[in-house]
């Protein structure tokens, strides 16, 4: 069965100082197949495919290419890439400043009497993107395209140094379904070509969908190789998880609130907008809903929620808040009247990445509380360790910087931060994205908790299964505009997807 | 044994641990060239040696450098202006106290006003570049670089491109020393900035402000901080703190020459930042961090003097010492630092099991 293997790993650990990171690791690619390789945070994924491409050193095992008659130790990703090994990340690694033609060609530029020779460059450019069913102009620059597309221009240079084996490290991430759509019929053709291709990713839904196989780590250590059709999805969150996990599927929502106070309304806007990226809407939000924002990767959908926290200073229209006209000029007039905003890109606008989970926890309760009243040390520290506590935060110490935490551990702390403020309205921006299963599963609980609780949040997701789980309400954002609201028993895959896709009665 | 290892540990984890290696070595290595280093003696009810001199000489350093680095801290770029806006304050404050006459030996106007005009007008200089920086988003060097040539241009225009002299010996006491005091007022002047600005940054929530703007202005932001206002205030206080430095300056020559006055302490006081241990990027520092980096580059150049180099050779010796410093303190040699340690443990762990 192994005859067409691509690629083995036998027996691989590596140990970093006082963790051990992979312990005896079988892995196994085929050609022309595409693997899944799944587990939680700290699983080992990373590690594995450092090491197979030479970013870290293992310690034991073997590794082997098919068609080399000695073992592979690649030494860096560049010698992984001339063995026939190219990774593509979730942050394209390209140049957005040179031409698509120059990104496809850096550092191999075809030359003529030692000048480079952009005909050629160009001309084999389009062949292989055409190659790949992408027609554009390989000429401009290549900021000017989408990230979806620069991904596959990645993928494209990745497979064009004739790579054998292609490693995708989340790609999807910050695609939206079309996009995604796209990478997969790339995927695929890859595939029909002979390329085994690793898939490492957070989305269950994507595996199901484009997968041959499934390779599962747990706390490095190698739970099983399956086959997709022979392992349903609720399995495979219990071999990731370890445990028979109470299914995601199986949240309830919780009970609803009294009925009188359903109809305070927390926040009212009225033909609210943002010059260039948000069209005026309306929108009300009573106490203790969820209200859901979906809509494709540049729809309006972050945009309309930056407009009320003041992220982005609304340029006209007004916003109540419980029935108060305010005016929202910065983000702290928005949290002073009980707003709260857990921002999309948790690295670059959540975390405070050197300052210590304490100091993260308590600096948005220290902003509102002003700079003459320093919050004590011991006050600071109880607030701190009572939501490491909350929010099951996995850290050393309160006093570790927060850039040493995981990703979904770092969100908790973001979290707790907003928590700490006791908002009467929370904003969750992709509160998910790229973090385990267990912790999304965990935060969607919190959510319905704290609405049933009598908070208001807005929860704005790319996946819908997750906003169709935890919402009351939804509402469906296209090219800067509101263009639908879905009730709670018209919530589902699709009608949603027909709502953003833009259906005849929503034009 | 395991005790005394985590104690090293401790030792060698503690932040300001290699700023005070540093500093500890320079005077080590004074006390070998210079065995005199320590000696203090006393004349005239006033300590002399050169201990109490790297002391005094290093207050304006210091002073510059706590401004510093506070800026470097919330805007991670450097305020290059200080040295000039120090000559334009101590112009000022003299010119204030002369009425204008190229050499007095009595006051014009009195004192206290002399030295309100001159931190008025470091502080206002300070604001200008906060709001170049913070407000106009103008990168700092650039912003800063404005003052730093204009700025002893506008005090040679103040001073008609003459220096003016205060022979008053009150006007010598704040460089000098007052009578019947055996320290130099200078290092009163020092260690009250110090305090004062320590005690700013951990009583109120401004040190964590700093931290936070310095570190994510973007995140900073969101959770309802005024980035701007933070930048504009670190800069307005280095302002501050340069025209405190230029009236000791000016004080210690009884005199103003706009030329000379402060010329290359911004570099100084930029590396006292360095040496400290804080990062140029900004986010987390340590202000005291600072203050050992400003008296270990004075200690150095004292020595210099000590072993009669001349002047103009100097930077020379200096520019070796930092780069000794700088090397120790780089990620990189902490990164094969601590892999020889791990080694040395691991070899004593293995020689004890056996």
């Amino acid at each position: 069965m192994d005859n067409n293997a691509v690629l083995t790993m036998r027996h691989i650990s590596k140990n970093f100082p006082g963790v051990v990171a992979l312990s005896d690791v079988d892995f196994t690619l085929r050609a022309g197949e595409i693997h899944a390789l799944m587990g939680e945070n700290g699983a080992g994924k990373s590690t594995l495919i450092k090491v197979l491409t030479g970013v870290e050193e293992f310690e034991t095992g073997t590794i082997r290419m098919a068609g080399m008659d000695h073992d592979l130790i690649n030494k860096s990703p560049q010698m992984a890439q001339g063995n026939g090994i190219s990774t593509v990340y979730q942050e394209v690694n390209l140049c957005p400043n040179l031409s698509v033609a120059e990104n496809l060609f850096l550092g191999r530029e075809p030359k003529r009497a030692g000048i480079i020779d952009w005909k050629t460059m160009n001309k084999k450019s389009r062949e292989i993107l055409g190659n790949l069913n992408i027609d554009i102009d390989v000429t401009r620059s290549l900021e000017h395209y989408s990230l979806a597309l620069q991904q596959m221009f990645a993928i494209a240079r990745a497979v064009d140094l004739s790579a054998r084996v292609l490693i995708l490290d989340e790609p999807t991430s910050s695609l939206d379904e079309h996009e995604v759509e796209k990478l997969f019929s790339l995927m695929k053709k890859l595939k029909g070509d002979g390329v085994g291709i690793i898939f490492v990713t957070h989305f269950l839904e994507q595996v199901y969908k484009v997968c041959d196989k499934i390779t599962v780590l747990r706390n490095g250590c190698l739970v099983g190789e399956y086959e997709v059709e022979n392992l349903p999805r609720v399995q495979l969150v219990a071999k990731m998880m370890g445990k028979d996990f109470d299914d995601v599927s199986a949240i309830k929502k919780e009970k609803k609130i009294i009925e009188e106070d359903a109809n305070i309304k927390i926040i009212e806007a009225k033909a609210l907008a943002h010059e260039g990226s948000i069209k005026p809407f309306d929108l009300v939000l009573k106490k203790g809903e969820v209200i859901g924002l979906s809509g494709l990767l540049g729809s309006g959908r972050s945009e309309l929620a930056r407009a009320i926290y003041g992220a982005d200073k609304p340029d006209e229209g007004e916003l109540f808040v419980k029935g108060q006209k305010i005016v929202v000029s910065a983000p702290i007039d928005a949290m002073k009247s009980g707003m709260s905003y857990l921002p999309e890109n948790r690295k670059e606008e959540g975390i405070i990445a050197e300052l210590s989970v304490r100091e993260n926890i308590i600096i948005a309760l220290q902003a509102k509380k002003g700079m003459f009243k320093l919050l004590g040390k011991k006050e600071q520290e109880e607030f701190a360790d009572k939501y490491i506590e909350l929010l099951q935060i996995k850290t050393a110490s309160r006093e570790t910087p927060i850039k040493q935490l995981s990703g979904g551990n770092q969100q908790k702390v973001i979290l707790g931060r907003w928590l700490l403020t006791n908002p009467e309205f929370l904003i969750l921006d992709e509160p998910t994205r790229g973090i385990d299963i267990g912790t999304k599963t965990e935060i969607q609980k919190l959510v319905l908790k704290l609405a049933g609780e009598g908070m208001s949040v807005m929860f704005i997701s790319s996946e819908i299964e997750e906003m169709i789980r935890t919402c009351s309400r939804m509402i469906v954002m296209r090219d800067g505009r509101k263009v639908g609201e879905l009730e709670e028993h018209e919530l589902s895959q699709m009608s949603i997807m027909k709502a953003i896709a833009g259906g005849s009665e929503n034009e | 044994m395991s005790s005394s290892k985590s104690l090293i540990k401790k030792v060698t984890g503690f932040r300001l641990f290699l700023p005070l290696a540093c500093l500890f070595l320079v005077l080590i290595i004074n006390v070998i060239k210079t065995p005199t280093f320590f000696n203090i003696t006393i004349q005239n009810g006033v300590l002399y040696g050169y201990i109490i001199d790297v002391i005094n000489r290093g207050s304006e350093l210091v002073i510059f450098a706590v401004g510093m680095t506070l800026v470097v801290a919330a805007s991670g770029g450097t305020d290059i202006s200080v040295g000039a806006v120090s000559a334009l304050a101590g112009a000022v404050c003299c010119f204030v106290l002369s009425g204008g006459e190229q050499s007095t030996d009595f006051y014009h106007a009195p004192y206290i006003l002399g030295v309100v005009a001159a931190i008025l007008i470091g502080a206002i200089c300070g604001a200008w570049n906060g709001f170049l920086v913070a407000k106009l988003k103008i990168q700092p060097m650039v912003a800063t670089l404005i003052l730093f040539t204009a700025g002893r241009g506008i005090a040679q225009l103040l001073t008609d491109g003459q220096m003016i002299y205060l022979r008053v010996d009150h006007f010598k006491m704040l460089g000098a020393s007052i009578p019947g005091v055996p320290l130099p007022t200078p290092v009163f002047v020092a260690i009250i900035v110090v305090i004062l600005t320590y005690f700013l940054l951990k009583k109120t929530a401004l040190g964590l402000y700093i931290e936070t703007v310095g570190c994510n202005s973007k995140a900073a932001r969101l959770v309802g901080l005024n980035s701007t206002a933070i930048k504009f205030l670190t800069y307005t206080f280095c302002g501050f703190c340069s025209g405190i430095a230029g009236l000791i300056i000016t004080s210690r020559v009884y005199s103003i020459d706009a030329n000379n006055a402060g010329l290359n302490l911004e570099l100084d006081a930029i590396l006292a930042v360095a040496l400290g241990g804080n990062s140029l990027g900004g986010g987390k520092f340590s202000l005291l961090g600072s203050v050992i980096g400003a008296y270990t580059i004075q200690a150095l150049t004292t020595t210099l003097y000590a072993m009669s180099i001349s002047a103009d050779q100097i930077p020379v010796y200096k520019a070796i010492v930092v780069v000794i410093i700088v090397t120790l303190q780089s990620p990189e040699f902490t990164k094969m630092r601590t892999a020889l340690a791990a080694k040395i443990a691991s070899g004593k762990t293995a020689k004890e099991a056996a």
